[in-house]
């Protein structure tokens, strides 16, 4: 089962289970939120959106429609008293498994590449050899349950990451510079993120179920029996797109008719009132866009304000950061909770960000210090932003990448408490999910449940 | 002005269009021979001017924000404004300023041959607080040049007051009519004067009946895109004129026409009959992108009904017309009740105003990047029309001239935004509307 973007139209299939997908394609990643007939949430993907939308678009579908399957699959386990006290432990293993797939074969890949580009050097390849050879050992334990998962899912951060303190080590013992090693990595590594593979649910199910009841320590043939019926009745309905809705920044590359084509801000709206359905602000800071969207009881969008041109204070600028840092943007904000003390920062330009940090760190401020003070200005001019749209006044849900950074929530906080809290007996409720940067694509598959009528429903259908 | 197709298909011109271009392209022919015509010439801003006087003296007036604003929409004022830049002035000056400035000193003008120097700046401050330096800048450019200047005393209560009135009629008696007098040769003829402001009159109530007749269903004009068109005559040299009065009575004969057969205005993408939204729009529009901006209303069938810049010259809703028989007090009323003379809480009854009587869905605001005078307080107007009618209201934000401050990219995302929310709170209502009456 593979899904093109070219190839979606809305009725895909007559018949088999019956899906609303949401897709919210991003500056920076691409997201996508199957649904079921009754708005529950079947599966989420979501992949890095590069330079080319039709590909993350498609790797973000196939990876929501292989949780979709797998949610729909641990639904058939938790309906059979045999297996279900099993579910628990099965469908994380079952999942590991799948991971474990993917990034083998994702793996696989990059070394061929490397391998390309570094042919007829000898030294170097025999470090690039010694390198994958220990990424291989490496991946095993990786997705053995045993070890914490990697704090990033994305291909990029997780083996970019071994690489880089691999390749240290490796280059400095073979006399290989470090950067001609690393300089390898990065010509690679789009390559394989653009080249397509099949890791589909079908494809790949029943071996990733094998490997987990391998390690299964109870198992019986019953349980096998029972799992593998529960596994060919998934397969025997295949998902069907009911209907699909794109949003984000890349919308207008989807093959879809105007009215299958919403703006994310009524997504986040919608997205944040099904998750929260107390919402009536909505805080989206995304990669290039931060927006404030005011919603009524509904998830309407009633008023919204967002940035201008100008991208300062986004995702984007984190990302420059943790660049200049050397460190993956998903470490940022872990590292400026750390912080003792909060250094003032003026400056959220993404183009002066590098100059801005260099000034600091020349000054002997420490790394976490700044990046303190880094995520209080940038949640200040969200505030402006707020403030303009209406301010808030009942429950903020904070929404999209940038709401996963746990330093960013601490400073928005502060300065709703700062700015909004005076002469309130309680605080102000900010609501933040772990699956926060889901938000505008659950907003568009919602808006793909209701129909292609513009108008909304007066409350979801969630049973 | 051109109505090149952005997509490249053929829009049809009409009639008063064709007219129009013809009465434009002939007064700069006038204009660029003004040197060796012996023609005078005089600089003066639209809000308020004062062209029947001017052409009662026969001299010929040049608007230096028609002339930045024709630059942009012939792709030159980002090479107008780096020139400007070059000469020091900085990025966040007024972009118009800039744009004439930039003009000057590459020897050019809109269409591509130089302007004539001023014979006289008249200044008629009104409202634009960068207006008076502006031509201190101008000044600098042409030492010669006379300079008049008519200080037009701010609405800031929104009335007019008998004293200020008087203010400006001092001025103009004092100050201005003895200046062109000086710089022509002549004495001024108020039976020429008269005579003028007839037929300005007549050109005006039909620009009023045009206008209003966004009020219908569907709309036969875009009263923000297509206005901008048919404020040019009247807001600069053809007030007063035969041109000018010929010019809006074809213009009225054209929309009246249009709104018998049902027929919306013809926008980029085409005539646009089938009308979703219908909107109110404050503040100018961004020159540089204009097509590409009102092709993104026209993709979302969005119309605009009416605008506060097609009043920037002068307001005539209210029921002022030039006035033969009360020449120079209604020179006066003219300058003291233009749009941008108006305060912040007039300009939000004006708007709301027009969001009732043109039964608007929404309204939205442009707000303009280099443009102090006008931007600062259009947020507050903003929340204060949404308390006021009921609707919520749009925020753009771009510029006149400049057109590093255009994300194409961010307006539609904007744009699409608040029509998407328009049309969800209709259906919202609807649904509501339909539990009511089972």
């Amino acid at each position: 089962m593979t899904y093109a973007i070219s190839d979606m139209p809305p009725r895909a299939a007559t018949h088999g289970f019956p899906c609303f997908v949401g897709i919210d394609l991003g500056s920076t990643t691409s997201k996508a939120v199957v649904l079921d007939e009754d708005g529950r949430i079947l599966g989420r993907g979501i992949t890095n959106s590069r330079s080319n939308y039709d590909l993350a678009c498609r790797i973000a579908r196939d990876e929501a429609f292989v949780d979709a399957q797998m949610t729909r699959l641990a639904r058939e386990l938790a309906a059979d008293p045999v297996v279900e006290p099993h579910v628990s432990v099965l469908r994380p293993s079952v999942e590991r498994s799948f991971r474990y797939r993917q990034h083998v074969r994702q793996l696989a890949t990059l070394r061929r590449v490397c391998f390309e580009l570094a042919a007829g050097q000898g030294t170097l390849e025999g470090a690039l050899a010694a390198i994958f050879d220990e990424m291989e050992r490496e991946a095993e334990t990786m997705f053995s349950g045993l070890r914490p998962r990697p704090s990033s899912e994305f291909f990029r951060d997780v083996a970019g990451g071994q690489f880089q303190a691999l390749a240290e080590k490796i280059a400095a013992e073979r006399r290989v510079p470090f950067e001609t090693v690393v300089g390898v990595l990065d010509r690679a590594m789009p390559r394989v993120e653009n080249e397509p593979d099949d890791l589909s649910f079908e494809g790949n199910a029943r071996d990733a179920l094998g490997r987990a009841l391998g390690r299964y320590a109870k198992r019986s043939d019953v349980l096998s029996a029972a799992v593998s019926a529960a596994l060919d009745r998934v397969i025997a309905e295949p998902p069907f797109v009911v209907r699909s809705v794109g949003t984000g920044y890349g919308r207008a590359r989807l093959p879809f008719p105007k009215e299958q084509i919403r703006s994310e801000i009524l997504c986040h709206g919608l997205g944040a009132h099904a998750t929260f359905p107390q919402t009536r602000t909505v805080l989206d800071i995304g990669g290039q866009d931060t927006k404030a969207v005011q919603v009524d009881a509904d998830g309407v969008v009633t008023g919204f304000q967002m940035n201008d041109r100008c991208a300062a204070g986004c995702g984007r600028y984190l990302g420059y950061v943790a660049d200049e840092m050397g460190l993956g943007v998903h470490e940022l904000g872990p590292l400026a909770a750390q912080a003792s003390h909060r250094v003032r920062i003026s400056s959220t330009c993404t183009v002066f960000a590098g100059a801005e940090l260099r000034d600091r760190l020349a000054l002997g401020e420490k790394r976490e210090d700044i990046l303190a003070g880094l995520h209080r200005a940038i949640l200040l001019r969200a505030m402006s932003l707020l403030a303009r749209s209406g301010g808030v006044r009942e429950e903020l849900t904070f929404t999209g990448g940038v709401a996963s950074n746990q330093a960013a929530v601490a400073a928005l906080r502060e300065l709703v408490d700062e700015h909004y809290g005076e002469g309130r007996s309680e605080p102000l409720r900010i609501n933040v999910s772990p699956d926060s940067i889901f938000t505008g694509a659950r907003g568009a598959a919602l808006f793909a449940l209701r129909g292609p009528a513009a108008g909304p429903a007066r409350g979801e259908k969630m049973s | 002005m051109s109505t090149r197709d952005t997509e490249g298909g053929h829009v049809p011109k009409e009639p008063s269009m064709i007219k129009q271009k013809e009465l434009l392209s002939a007064y700069y022919d006038r204009l660029v021979a003004a040197p060796q015509t012996g023609q005078k010439v005089v600089y003066t801003f639209v809000p308020g001017n004062l062209t029947e006087l001017l052409l009662a003296f026969d001299v010929l007036p040049v608007l230096p924000e028609i002339n930045a604003l024709q630059s942009a929409m012939r792709g030159r004022s980002g090479d107008f404004i780096a020139e400007a830049e070059r000469a020091g002035h900085s990025e966040d000056v007024c972009s118009y300023v800039k744009c004439d400035l930039g003009m000057l000193r590459a020897k050019s003008g809109p269409t591509g041959k130089p302007l004539p120097p001023p014979d006289l700046l008249l200044l008629s401050y009104t409202g634009c607080f960068t207006f008076m330096k502006w031509f201190e800048l101008l000044k600098q450019e042409f030492p010669k040049a006379e300079v008049a200047m008519l200080h037009v005393p701010y609405q800031a209560d929104g009335v007019v007051t008998p004293e200020m009135r008087q203010y400006v009629l001092a001025q103009l008696r004092e100050e201005v009519v003895p200046k062109l007098e000086r710089i022509t040769g002549k004495k001024l003829d108020e039976d020429r004067l008269r005579e003028l402001m007839e037929k300005s009159a007549l050109a005006e109530d039909d620009f009023v009946a045009v206008l209003e007749a966004g009020k219908k269903k569907p709309s036969p004009i875009d009263g923000y895109f297509g206005a901008v068109f048919y404020i040019a005559p009247l807001f600069s040299a053809f007030r007063g004129t035969d041109d000018g009065v010929a010019y809006y009575r074809l213009l009225r004969e054209e929309v009246e026409q249009r709104a018998a057969e049902g027929r919306g205005p013809i926008t980029p993408l085409g005539q646009l009959d089938d009308q979703r939204i219908r909107l109110v729009v404050e503040g100018p529009p961004c020159w540089t992108s204009f097509r590409e901006l009102w092709s993104m209303f026209a993709a979302e069938k969005a119309v605009v009904v009416a605008s506060t810049y097609c009043k920037v010259g002068g307001l005539y809703d209210t029921g002022f017309r030039h006035d033969p028989r009360r020449p120079f007090d209604s020179l006066a009323d003219y300058c003291l009740g233009c749009y941008t003379n108006l305060s912040l809480p007039s300009r939000t009854d004006l708007v709301a105003r027009y969001v009732r009587e043109y039964q608007a869905d929404g309204f939205l605001v442009h707000s303009v990047k280099s443009c102090n005078s006008f931007s600062a307080g259009q947020l507050l107007m903003l929340r204060s029309l949404e308390k006021k009618t009921g609707v919520p209201g749009g925020f753009l934000e771009s510029d006149l001239v400049d057109p590093r401050y255009f994300s194409g990219a961010n307006v539609k995302n904007r744009l699409e935004s608040y029509f998407q929310m328009l049309l969800a709170r209709r259906g919202a209502a609807a649904e509501r509307a339909a539990e009511v009456t089972p």
